[in-house]
């Protein structure tokens, strides 16, 4: 029963430190984007969050019931392939950076109400109906 | 906790973009120096930024933050302007202003200030995920 209730969560908890992760090295491409010879690094969510989960994918996971325990999914980094050359060989694009900046936030405020509506849902289904 | 990281890291951005506009106010307001103090004309000076791991010495993880490594001091040689009535011209005449060049401390300052910006924004976004982060379960 218990492990039903959290496994919806389980995998958008899973999500979000990825999420989290992610944002963190964004930030730290944004920060060295002056920097001479930094490389800018990022990686691949999808991948990352299958890898974590199994290879079923997340619908697979929660349908067979079967979660991996909560371990904290590891991100392989990989190196941006610069659009433009720079000529103290930086290879952070401020643009796409930020852009993947936002959409980065942008997804892990979903993630977020993800939770909060499955939160919501779960103590709605234990309120009695007489209950406001 | 990553998400606290991105303070750092933001923060040791605009650190190092204020020592950059920093030192850009200093080249700039020496722009048309005579000579300084120990006589020579003032050279002008650029950060070198370097990426620096974030965290305590033992754990530090991936998060990668920026610090400025040195202060190189540009070795050209100043402009010259022949002007004998001056009271700092040399034997000769030709009086030896700093090799400062306004333009391109002009375009240092826009592209600091940008970057500046940029980590403002970082801190901001982070700042309104975390605040979300802590109002999880309750709306």
């Amino acid at each position: 029963m218990i492990p039903r209730l959290t496994d919806a969560l389980d995998f958008h908890s899973q999500a979000l430190a990825l999420r989290s992760e992610r944002q963190r090295l964004i930030a730290g491409n944004i920060a060295n984007a002056d920097t001479p010879g930094y490389l800018a690094r990022d990686f691949d969510f999808a991948a990352t969050l299958r890898d974590a989960r199994g290879d079923g994918g997340a619908a697979a996971g929660i349908a067979r019931g079967v979660m991996t325990a909560g371990g904290k999914p590891t991100p392989v980094l990989r190196y941006v392939q610069p659009l433009q050359t720079n000529l103290d060989s930086n290879t952070v694009d401020m643009d796409r950076e930020r852009g993947k900046f936002m959409d980065n936030a942008l997804k892990y405020d979903a993630t977020l109400r993800f939770i909060n509506s499955a939160v919501r849902t779960t103590l709605d289904a234990m309120k009695s109906h007489n209950q406001a | 906790m990553s998400m606290l990281r991105i303070f750092d890291v933001a923060s040791s951005a605009i650190s190092a973009q204020s020592q950059r506009l920093n030192v850009v106010a200093s080249n700039l307001s020496n722009a048309d120096t005579v000579a300084g103090p120990d006589g020579a004309a003032y050279k002008a000076r650029q950060v070198i930024f370097q990426s620096a791991l974030m965290g305590p010495p033992g754990q530090r993880d991936a998060s990668v933050g920026v610090r400025v490594s040195t202060i190189a001091e540009d070795n050209t040689p100043g402009r010259r302007v022949l002007d004998p009535k001056h009271p700092s011209a040399d034997a000769a005449g030709y009086v030896t202003y700093s090799n400062v060049s306004p333009v391109d401390e002009m375009v240092n300052m826009i592209s600091a200030s940008r970057s500046y910006q940029n980590s403002v924004e970082v801190m901001n976004t982070a700042r309104t995920l975390l605040q979300k982060t802590l109002q999880m379960g309750q709306g």
